[in-house]
């Protein structure tokens, strides 16, 4: 009689799922991402200086789209739902800094920058404004339809609304075309990092204000009561309300911060380029896209998505047509979720 | 007069009528514990006390005060804490910030409060920068008890305490039950354990149906023919 020999190892195949369904698997697979893009721009011959400068406008794009996504996932965490509206509300960051800055005096350049100092008031006045004005949606729409119990895909209908009717607004009042903060003053990159690479100074201002932000939004979560009991109200809002946190006060916020750092966003964006009605409405699929690569609700995971996508997005323009970089960044998300459902960020099996 | 007095409440989720004309009271210091089978609206009765769900009907009063239909955070600022059966920690938080979060209404240091519950669970103190959502059922519910502490609450209301845990650690909660009694914390508990929680209860309630069916002294309870047959296995 012979016994078939029973193989108790897992097979190989099986080991590699493993493998990749860990947390480490998921660094894995971003490198093996970024190794095909790094090939594929080595087989088109793209000289190393223009990757180097590519990723480094990757790295400002990211960090651009960081700060809106963070305020998605703070969104979705607190108060599950998907909000629509969010790129819109970067658009309407960058209209409400055009119009504050069309109304104060126009001073001096600062420096090797192409804005003097009532750039950053506008800044300023753009978060505020968009910070309330998604409270007051948050106040007028959706507290009414949680109030009603109301299904989230309904409620995410509704935020698809109120991104329509935020951009019907910025059309109606500023027109279809292309603004720009500083019309016709020059901006050359004259900013010389390393490697003979050169940027433009407004571009390194956007990139230090977005890690200003992001130390502002660790600090706020790990270290205020405000924070602790957003992160405690997105794990668990009834054993929020049972420890006596007020969670109503808690969304309020949660919305004010969300907005805010969308209009800094929206902001920052429109210095790099241009302002357009639609321009945060093309940059929502990129936002969610952070957001969900990161795990939904995790704001560590949204930045590193974020920056993930926003150097994928450029580098891969090396070789690609730009227009496709919004694909590029669903492309690599779509890769790590197959592998890993819950994102970069989240335990397995939940 | 009693701490907490529940008269006549009735109450359900949605159209559904869970409880029906539920009445107990819970007096200073005591520890008083609920039986009853699955279903009997045990649970339920602690989510109406807690204003987690909105009695439809009879009064709830603690300590002189009408709290039925007040919000969860208004309630906990009288003095009445909650520890649910599940779900009863913040996974993704800390210890140290899970116990932050029982103490978010107090203004000022918590250095001192949270020393107490260390005190109370040296385990706790040992893991205290550790995720709560990775930390064993048993040094869960010593967070979940911890965090309800923090507000140094007149009376703690516990879900099932020792569901799902192991008999060792069984008999750890409930020893630490009996210490935060001790130290003047009246308890209202809920329990499918039932000789166990009766053994520690001044007295009982015997819940089937959403209804009360008996009450008594712990000892009463235990040596009722029927409560034995019913509830204690023989």
């Amino acid at each position: 009689m012979t016994e078939t020999p029973v193989n108790l190892q897992p097979r190989p195949i099986e080991r590699i799922r493993t493998l990749m369904a860990s947390r480490l698997g998921g660094v894995i697979l971003l490198l093996m991402v970024f190794a095909i893009i790094l090939i594929a721009t080595l087989v088109k011959g793209v000289p190393t200086q223009q990757l180097v400068s590519l990723t480094v406008r990757g790295l400002m794009l990211g960090g651009i789209i960081a700060l809106g996504a963070i305020g998605l996932t703070l969104i979705s965490g607190v108060l599950k739902m998907a909000n629509f509206a969010h790129g819109d509300f970067m658009s309407l960051g960058a209209y409400m800094a055009l119009l504050a800055i069309a109304l104060l005096p126009t001073g001096q350049p600062m420096g090797p920058f192409s804005f003097g100092p009532e750039f950053l008031a506008a800044l300023l006045f753009a978060m505020l404004v968009v910070g309330f004005i998604a409270w007051l949606f948050d106040r007028f729409i959706y507290r009414r339809l949680r109030a009603r119990r109301t299904m989230s895909v309904v409620i995410a209908m509704a935020s698809l609304g109120v991104a329509l009717l935020v951009r019907s607004l910025i059309y109606i009042s500023w027109g279809g075309d292309f603004s720009f903060f500083y019309t016709g003053r020059a901006r050359p990159a004259t900013a010389e990092l390393f490697m003979g690479i050169r940027v433009r100074p407004d571009q390194l201002f956007i990139l230090g204000l977005a890690v200003v932000f992001i130390i502002m939004i660790w600090f706020v979560l790990e270290r205020t009561r405000l924070g602790k009991a957003m992160r405690a109200t997105a794990d668990n809002p009834d054993l929020a309300r049972i420890s006596g946190i007020n969670t109503d006060r808690v969304v309020m916020w949660t919305w004010f911060i969300g907005g805010a750092l969308a209009g800094a966003s929206g902001v920052m964006y429109g210095l790099d380029a241009q302002l357009r009605p639609e321009m945060g409405w093309f940059l929502l699929l990129p936002l969610f896209a952070s957001v969900i690569l990161g795990t939904l609700g995790n704001p560590y995971g949204a930045l590193v998505g974020a920056l993930v996508i926003g150097v994928a997005w450029q580098v891969s323009s090396a070789f690609l047509n730009p227009a496709y970089g919004p694909a590029v960044a669903f492309v690599v998300m779509i890769i790590v979720l197959l592998f890993r459902p819950q994102g970069l960020f989240g335990k397995a099996g939940s | 007069m009693a701490l907490l007095e529940v008269r006549g409440v009735t109450s359900g989720y949605g159209q559904m009528e869970v409880l029906h004309d539920i009445s107990l009271e819970v007096g200073s210091g005591e520890i008083v514990s609920i039986i009853g089978p699955n279903g009997a609206g045990k649970s339920t009765a602690m989510k109406a006390v807690f204003g987690l769900l909105k009695p439809w009907q009879g009064e709830i009063v603690f300590d002189g005060k009408q709290i039925g239909g007040l919000s969860p955070d208004r309630i906990v600022q009288l003095g009445l804490c909650f520890v649910p059966q599940v779900e009863n920690v913040f996974p993704n938080l800390t210890v140290d910030e899970n116990l932050d979060m029982g103490g978010y209404l107090v203004r000022g240091s918590l250095a001192a409060r949270k020393q107490r519950i260390f005190d109370m669970f040296p385990r706790l103190a040992e893991r205290r920068r550790q995720r709560a959502g990775k930390m064993s059922g048993g040094e869960r519910q010593m967070v979940a008890m911890g965090r309800a502490l923090m507000l140094e609450p007149r009376l703690l209301m516990l879900d099932e305490p020792s569901a799902g845990l192991a008999p060792l650690m069984v008999d750890v909660i409930f020893e630490t039950i009996r210490t935060i009694n001790d130290a003047g914390v009246a308890v209202l508990m809920v329990e499918q354990n039932a000789r166990k929680s009766l053994e520690l209860a001044d007295r009982g309630y015997v819940l089937a149906t959403g209804r009360n069916q008996l009450d008594g002294n712990g000892d009463e309870l235990l040596d009722n023919p029927e409560v034995a047959r019913l509830y204690l296995g023989g």
